[in-house]
């Protein structure tokens, strides 16, 4: 399952791929103003995925669904959709259908011809049109608007429409632009969850470009963790939460405290660290690293707690606390003046045991810790 | 609101909101009232008065400049017949005006989506270019195109030089000199609100399009247009309206033997001494634009009521 950013050509006609990106380059702009927007992207993505592309605005990841979708074409390399080169083809010559971020419903139509305007363009017949479109309403559960102009429905409304209008021609691929950004919290939460009833009822793959962790974490099957028009790393949500690779891929998921430590010895993806306390830990090391002297490894507050001070891997000064409702967030400095978060659920009933000021010890869960590749 | 709340002081600001509405509009709606209707008025007096002998009116009441639109009396046995003439002005100013419309949105078109297209900053410049021709005296501008098109002008000049003619193609003085004027004068009346209508559409909408496997033809026909259609309608009324009453281009391009109503109705109050008779075919320029408006409105909301 672990996918190495450099190994897609040697999957290039695997069966149940569809989509590879190879080497994939995009300049946007000449000379000293060009941009380089993607950098040497490769990426494989399977059949009936639900793969996430993630990372912060102006990363490249929309650059890279744009490629997809037909409406840039790569300045280098190539990108195969079931073993077929579609890098130069017209966006309506792609078995690949897009949900814009802004819907892009067409205002002078209604919901139904809305949905059926993709299969009306593949010259389907009337009958046939209209057969899709009642099943798609229903799909999206939006029977009862069917005759309704697109500006006299809720967003919400708006984006089960976008939804069903890029499902009706069955496309291959659904590419899907940040599509809930614009919808409020609650709203966001249940449309994630339709996002994945209607991924797993149709099979379709869905290619799905958001900035927002949470979202990428809930939804994918695997990531792709993009900046700076690159691919840091691609895994399942929990590859990328719990083995982040790269400093910035363990910073923009989820919280993370950093710690500086020194290799002692490793051996089979494992090392060990000595902690700035002096204490020694094990960690696991991204794959392929051999590591040695100083390097920083990471661990998820929720993988520590506080014990009584000597008796954890680290001690510190607890700083700050603040009570969310279902956890507490302890803010610490540690003995080299780091700072370090260590969250806790909270029990009903439970007393205050540690106090701002005090010195407390800061036990790590065994096998929490990963080695960065800096 | 209901009328039993008239002490409620939003119901009181409200109606001060009105108030001030009208007085601000007060100035604007004077001068039209005076600029528009005070002369309109005059004409169409004067279009019920007798023609005096050099010109002007005479106080009379008559209605045979109305009758004169229309019908014409023999000068030596005071028989009636069809004004065939005044009818053929009219029907050639129709057409000329319906097909300078046709050319001017042909040309337009993509004038206006090549400049919506360009990114923001050069947008300007463009439409900037496009406003240059309003620079010069319509009557020089009108006079350059006669230039290039009269018999020893730019263009037979150089296809007899290249020899693909031996005579001079005789161009001006026809129906398609005026066409050629007057689709260069109007053009920018039309690049303009369809421009302001393409700067309004949501590219994303055109890429929707694309996306659903809608090929280029396919985006203009169902997306473009229906989208930009209130930019199309504009375009056409603002070519159309001048073009019927157009003046100066058919005088100097058609040689003053291909008349239009602009010029049929100059010769009344100028040469003809027949104020009265320009008066009522001013009056009837008036009601043909105010018809054919009233037909293009119906037809494209027709139109648009059956894309839905």
């Amino acid at each position: 399952m672990q996918d190495n950013v450099n190994d897609a050509p040697a999957n290039a006609h695997a069966p149940g791929v569809d989509i590879i990106a190879q080497n994939v380059v995009k300049i946007f702009g000449e000379g000293a103003g060009q941009v380089r927007a993607l950098d040497d992207v490769s990426v494989t993505i399977h059949e009936n995925e639900f793969f996430t592309l993630l990372g912060p605005s102006g990363c490249g990841k929309t650059t890279l669904l744009r490629l997809i979708a037909g409406f840039d074409h790569p300045t280098s390399g190539t990108i195969r959709l079931e073993g077929q080169d579609i890098s130069h083809l017209p966006p309506y010559k792609r078995p690949v259908n897009t949900v814009f971020q802004n819907y892009a419903l067409f205002p002078h139509m209604t919901v139904a011809q809305n949905i059926g305007f993709g299969l009306e363009m593949l010259g389907r017949s009337n009958s046939d049109v209209a057969d899709v479109v009642d099943k798609m309403l229903a799909l999206v559960r939006m029977g009862e608007l069917r005759d309704r102009r697109t500006d006299q429905i809720s967003g919400g409304q708006q984006q089960r429409v976008a939804l069903a209008r890029a499902l009706a021609p069955r496309p291959k691929v659904l590419l899907l632009d940040e599509p809930l950004s614009a919808l409020d919290y609650k709203l966001r939460k249940d449309m994630q969850i339709e996002l994945k009833r209607l991924q797993h009822e149709t099979g379709i793959t869905f290619i799905f470009v958001t900035h927002d962790q949470e979202e990428a974490l809930t939804m994918s099957d695997r990531i792709a963790v993009m900046s700076r028009g690159q691919i840091l790393q691609i895994g399942s949500p929990r590859q990328i939460y719990d083995h982040p690779a790269e400093r910035f891929v363990a910073d923009f998921i989820g919280d993370t405290n950093f710690l500086i430590a020194d290799v002692t010895s490793s051996a089979g993806g494992k090392a060990r660290l000595l902690l700035s306390s002096g204490r020694e830990v094990n960690a696991d090391l991204p794959e392929g690293m051999t590591p040695s002297g100083r390097v920083t490894a990471v661990v998820r507050p929720e993988h520590a707690t506080l014990v009584t001070p000597g008796e954890g891997e680290l001690d510190g000064m607890l700083e700050n606390v603040v009570y969310l409702g279902t956890d507490t967030h302890y803010h610490l400095k540690l003995s080299d003046n780091a700072p370090f978060v260590v969250r806790s659920q909270n029990q009903r009933n439970e007393d205050e045991v540690f106090a701002v000021g005090e010195t407390v010890g800061i036990a790590l869960e065994s096998d929490s810790l990963q080695v960065l590749r800096d | 609101m209901t009328s039993s709340s008239n002490n409620d002081p939003s119901v009181f600001a409200e109606q001060l909101a009105v108030r001030r509405h009208w007085l601000l509009c007060a100035p604007a709606l004077t001068v039209l009232f005076l600029a528009a209707s005070g002369p309109l008025l005059i004409v169409l007096v004067y279009s019920f008065l007798e023609s005096g002998e050099y010109g002007g009116v005479v106080w009379k009441p008559s209605v045979d400049a109305w009758f004169r639109v229309v019908f014409q009396r023999d000068i030596f046995d005071d028989t009636l017949s069809l004004a065939d003439a005044h009818l053929k002005i009219l029907w050639r100013s129709m057409r000329l005006s319906f097909f300078t419309t046709i050319t001017t949105l042909i040309l337009g078109f993509p004038t206006a989506y090549f400049i919506a297209t360009r990114p923001q900053n050069s947008r300007n410049i463009w439409l900037f270019m496009v406003t240059v021709p309003f620079w010069t005296n319509l009557l020089i501008r009108t006079f350059a195109i006669m230039e290039v098109i009269r018999n020893e002008g730019m263009i037979n000049t150089l296809l007899i030089f290249i020899g693909v003619i031996d005579a001079p193609v005789q161009m001006m003085n026809t129906d398609f000199a005026i066409m050629v004027g007057m689709t260069y004068v109007y053009l920018p009346l039309m690049v303009l609100p369809l421009y302001a209508a393409m700067e309004r559409l949501d590219f994303s909408l055109v890429e929707a399009a694309y996306d659903l496997y809608a090929t280029r033809l396919k985006v203009l026909w169902r997306v473009i247009i229906p989208l930009v259609r209130p930019g199309v309608v504009a375009g056409s009324i603002l070519v159309f309206i001048p073009a019927l009453g157009a003046f100066v281009t058919p005088r100097v391009l058609g040689g003053g033997k291909k008349m239009m109503l602009g010029n049929l109705i100059e010769l009344q109050f100028g040469a003809g001494r027949n104020w009265p008779l320009g008066a009522a075919l001013s009056i009837t320029l008036l009601a043909v634009v105010m018809v054919a408006l009233l037909v293009y409105v119906r037809t494209v909301q027709k139109n648009a009521e059956l894309q839905r």
